[in-house]
C-alpha cells in the first residue's frame, strides 16, 4: 500500500494558486487515512470473532454429537473384544516344570434354597437327605421353615448329585455356578500346593483364595486377571516328586519313623525339584487346622520348611569350610580330638564314648564325625566370625522359599553366643534350623561357594549370588563329604556311578522338662551328587526313626536317613537325566592326596 | 427437467432407506452371531478345562504306577534305574555300504539272486 502524503506538494501549490486553503487538503487526506485504518482493524476483529465462533461451535458440536450418540444407542453389557481364557479361568493353573498340571479349576455348582419358592419343604428335605448322607433331614426341614428366605445347602456338587437334585423338581432348589480348585494328583506335593477355599460367596460366583503353601504365597499372582491365562510354572518335577515321596514313605515305614522330609535342589539355579514332607494330606479335602495339641503332629505340618530341628553333625562341614577359607587349617592339618573335652563345667563327648584322638586330620574329623575335633576348629574361628558365616549361609533367617509357612519358621538361636555355644553350634547342637535352611547352605557349598537362594518357581538362569567361600574351599569341602561316604559314617549312601558326597547328622530331641531324650532322635543326611561336578543337593530328614534289624535298635543317621537318601538318589538321578559315571574321571583333591 | 429431478431424488431416498433398513438387520444378525460364537467359545473352553483336568487326573502318577503293576505281564515296565543307561558303543552300526565300481549316474543292467533271508546277511 502506498502511503499518500498528507500535504502533497503538487496539490498544495495548485490550491494556493487557486486561493483555496491548503489545510482542507491535509484534513481530507487525514480523514481518508483514518478510514483506512478503521476498516483494517474492523476486518481483523471480525476474523477473530469468526475463528472463535468456529472453535466454540465445533467444541459444542462434538459434545452434542457424543451426547446424542450416547442417548440414541441401546445400553449393552460391556464385553471383551475377544473371548479369552480369562473369562473362564479366574484363577491361574499351577503346573510343574514340564507343564504337567498340579492345580487347576473345574466348574461345578453350589446348591442353595429360596424357601419362599419351596412347594413341599418336607419332601425336599427328605430327598436331599437321601442324596447327601451327611445332611440331616430334620435339621434341613427346620432350616427350611424357620422363616429365613435364603440358605446355602452344599458348596460343591458333582454332576450326578446335581442331576438327582434336578429330579426332585422343586423350584425352590437352585444352583449357582462355582469354580472349584482341583488338585488332580491328590496328595502329591500337597505341602507345596497348600490348598484353596472359597472366599466371598455370591449366587453367581465365589472367589477362590489360597489357604496355605504356594497357593497363599502367590495368591495375588494367581488371582490377577491379567495373568489368569498363563499358568504359574513351578520348579517341581512331577515324576521326581512322585518317586521321592514313594521312596520316603517306604523308608519311613521301614525305619519306623513318625515323619520325614526330603528336599532335592538344583545347586546351580536354587530350584527345588522336589519337596516332600510326610505324613501328608489331600489338598482337595484339606483337613482343618489343628486347634489343640502339638501342631507338628498334624499332617498339615510341613517338616521340610516348618520343622525346626537341631541338625546335628551336618553343621560340621560349615565350621571346617570356614576354617579352610580363613586359612586356619587345610584337610591334612592335625587337630586335637582327645575326647572327652572339658570346657568350663561342660564335657564334650564323642558318639558312644569313642575317642578318635589324640590327634586327627581335619578330613578325618569330618569322615569320623568328631565332635571334639570340630569344637577345637570352631574355637580357632571364634564366635563372632562363626556367627557371621552361618548368617551369610542363611542359617539364621527364615528360608526365603515361596511358601507362606516358611516366614514363620525362624531358626532357633541362643540369646547369647557364649563360647560353649560356639562349640556346640559347630556340631549342630544348641541351634535349630529347618531342612530347607540346611539344603540351601549345602547348595551354596556345592555351587562352588556362591550363595544359593532356594525357589519353588522355575528359574532358568544360574544363581547370581554373593560368593561366600572360594571355589577351592568349596571343592575341598565336597571332597571331604565324599570321604564320609567312601570311608566314614555314611557308607550306605554309595550309589555306583553317582559319587554321592554328604554328611550325616543325628540329634536327640530336647525333652519338655529340659535335657535330651536318648530314644527320640532326628536323623538328617545332607548330600551332594555327583561329587566330581555337583549338580543336586538332597537333604533327607527322618523324625524319630529306629532301625530294628540288628541285635539292638540303631538310631544313627548312617543306619536310617542314609539308606533312604541312597535309594532316592538311585531312583531319581536317572529321571533327572544324570548318566552314571562308570569310571572315576577326576577325583577330588583331598581324596587324591590322601590315597 | 425439474420434475424428473424430483422423481429421481425421491427414488434415491427410497433406495437408500431400503439399503439402510437391510444393513441394520444384517448388523444385528452379525452381532447376535458373534455373541452366540462367544458363548460357544466359552463353553468349549470350559469343557477344555474339564478335559485337561480329567487328563491330569487320569495320568496322575499313582494311577499310572498301579496300571503298570497290574499290566506287568504284558508291559514289563519297571522303575527307571541307572543300569538302564546305555552307551553309543552298545548300538550295532549299520552294515557298511557296498562299494561299487559302476557309474551310478548312467543306466545300469543289474541282475542277481535274492537271498531268502535278507536279515541273516546283516550282522
Amino acid at each position: 500500500m502506498t502511503r499518500i502524503p498528507l500535504r502533497p506538494l503538487a496539490r498544495i501549490l495548485d490550491a494556493r494558486t487557486k486561493g483555496e486553503n491548503p489545510d482542507t487538503i491535509e484534513r481530507e487526506n487525514l480523514r481518508l487515512r483514518h478510514e483506512q485504518m478503521r476498516d483494517k482493524s474492523r476486518g481483523r476483529a471480525q476474523l477473530r470473532l469468526v475463528v472463535l465462533a468456529l472453535c466454540f461451535s465445533s467444541a459444542y458440536g462434538l459434545i452434542g454429537a457424543r451426547m446424542g450418540m450416547l442417548a440414541a444407542t441401546q445400553p449393552v453389557e460391556p464385553r471383551s473384544a475377544s473371548a479369552s481364557n480369562e473369562i473362564e479361568a479366574s484363577r491361574a493353573d499351577i503346573v510343574d516344570r514340564n507343564g504337567r498340571v498340579l492345580a487347576t479349576n473345574m466348574l461345578t455348582h453350589a446348591l442353595y434354597v429360596q424357601t419362599r419358592d419351596l412347594i413341599d419343604p418336607a419332601h425336599a428335605a427328605h430327598e436331599l437327605a437321601q442324596i447327601f448322607p451327611d445332611l440331616d433331614e430334620k435339621t434341613l426341614l427346620r432350616r427350611f421353615t424357620d422363616g429365613r428366605s435364603f440358605l446355602w445347602v452344599k458348596k460343591v456338587l458333582s454332576p450326578e448329585q446335581m442331576q438327582k437334585v434336578h429330579e426332585i423338581g422343586d423350584p425352590g432348589l437352585l444352583f449357582g455356578p462355582r469354580e472349584m480348585r482341583l488338585y488332580p494328583n491328590g496328595t502329591l506335593a500337597a505341602h507345596v500346593l497348600g490348598g484353596a477355599t472359597f472366599g466371598a460367596e455370591g449366587v453367581d460366583s465365589a472367589e477362590v483364595i489360597g489357604t496355605a503353601g504356594l497357593e497363599k504365597f502367590e495368591d495375588a499372582r494367581l488371582r490377577d486377571p491379567a495373568q489368569a491365562g498363563t499358568p504359574l510354572v513351578t520348579s517341581l518335577d512331577l515324576t521326581v516328586q512322585t518317586t521321592v515321596e514313594e521312596v520316603l514313605q517306604t523308608g519311613m515305614t521301614m525305619m519306623n519313623a513318625k515323619g520325614g522330609a526330603a528336599i532335592l535342589m538344583d545347586v546351580n539355579t536354587g530350584e527345588v525339584i522336589s519337596l516332600a514332607a510326610l505324613p501328608t494330606f489331600d489338598p482337595n479335602d484339606r483337613p482343618a487346622n489343628p486347634v489343640s495339641g502339638d501342631p507338628s503332629e498334624s499332617p498339615l505340618f510341613n517338616r521340610a520348611v516348618q520343622g525346626i530341628y537341631e541338625l546335628g553333625s551336618t553343621f560340621k562341614i560349615f565350621a571346617v569350610s570356614q576354617a579352610m577359607e580363613l586359612g586356619l587349617v587345610n584337610p591334612d592339618t592335625l587337630v586335637d580330638a582327645n575326647a572327652p573335652m572339658r570346657w568350663g563345667k561342660f564335657k564334650i563327648n564323642e558318639f558312644e564314648g569313642h575317642n578318635y584322638g589324640p590327634l586327627l586330620s581335619v578330613a578325618d574329623v569330618i569322615a569320623k564325625s568328631s565332635n571334639v575335633g570340630t569344637a577345637h576348629i570352631a574355637l580357632m574361628i571364634g564366635g563372632e566370625r562363626q556367627q557371621a558365616f552361618l548368617r551369610k549361609m542363611g542359617l539364621f533367617d527364615a528360608s526365603p522359599i515361596e511358601l507362606v509357612e516358611a516366614k514363620g519358621a525362624k531358626p532357633l538361636l541362643p540369646k547369647r553366643w557364649a563360647d560353649i555355644v560356639t562349640i556346640t553350634a559347630s556340631y549342630g547342637h544348641g541351634v535349630g534350623g529347618s531342612p530347607m535352611n540346611l539344603a540351601s547352605a549345602y547348595a551354596t557349598i556345592a555351587n562352588g561357594g556362591i550363595k544359593v537362594t532356594p525357589t519353588l518357581l522355575k528359574r532358568t538362569t544360574p544363581m547370581q549370588g554373593e560368593r561366600i567361600i572360594s571355589q577351592k574351599t568349596a571343592s575341598l569341602a565336597v571332597g571331604m563329604m565324599r570321604r564320609v561316604v567312601t570311608e566314614g559314617t555314611a557308607s550306605l549312601a554309595e550309589v555306583p556311578g553317582y559319587f554321592v558326597a554328604g554328611k550325616t547328622g543325628t540329634a536327640e530331641k530336647p525333652k519338655k522338662g529340659g535335657g535330651y531324650d536318648h530314644d527320640k532322635v532326628v536323623n538328617t543326611f545332607a548330600s551332594v551328587f555327583p561329587a566330581n561336578n555337583p549338580k543336586y543337593v538332597l537333604v533327607v530328614t527322618l523324625d524319630e526313626p529306629v532301625e530294628t534289624t540288628g541285635p539292638k535298635p540303631r538310631r544313627t543317621a548312617g543306619w536310617t536317613a542314609v539308606p533312604v537318601a541312597a535309594e532316592i538318589v538311585r531312583r531319581t538321578a536317572p529321571l533327572l537325566g544324570l548318566r552314571p559315571q562308570l569310571e572315576a574321571s577326576t577325583l577330588d583333591g583331598v581324596t587324591a592326596v590322601k590315597q | 427437467m425439474r420434475p424428473l429431478l424430483y422423481v429421481l431424488s425421491f427414488l434415491a431416498v427410497m433406495g437408500l432407506g431400503f439399503w439402510a433398513y437391510r444393513e441394520n438387520y444384517t448388523t444385528q444378525d452379525s452381532l447376535s452371531e458373534v455373541s452366540e460364537l462367544q458363548d460357544e467359545i466359552a463353553n468349549l473352553r470350559e469343557s477344555l478345562t474339564v478335559q485337561r483336568a480329567e487328563w491330569a487326573y487320569l495320568n496322575r502318577p499313582a494311577r499310572l504306577r498301579d496300571l503298570a503293576t497290574i499290566n506287568f505281564d504284558r508291559l514289563g515296565l519297571l522303575p527307571m534305574e541307572p543300569s538302564q543307561f546305555g552307551t553309543a558303543a552298545m548300538i550295532s552300526f549299520p552294515p557298511p555300504a557296498v562299494k561299487s565300481s559302476l557309474d551310478l549316474n548312467a543306466p545300469q543292467a543289474v541282475s542277481g539272486v535274492l537271498n531268502a533271508d535278507p536279515e541273516g546277511t546283516t550282522p
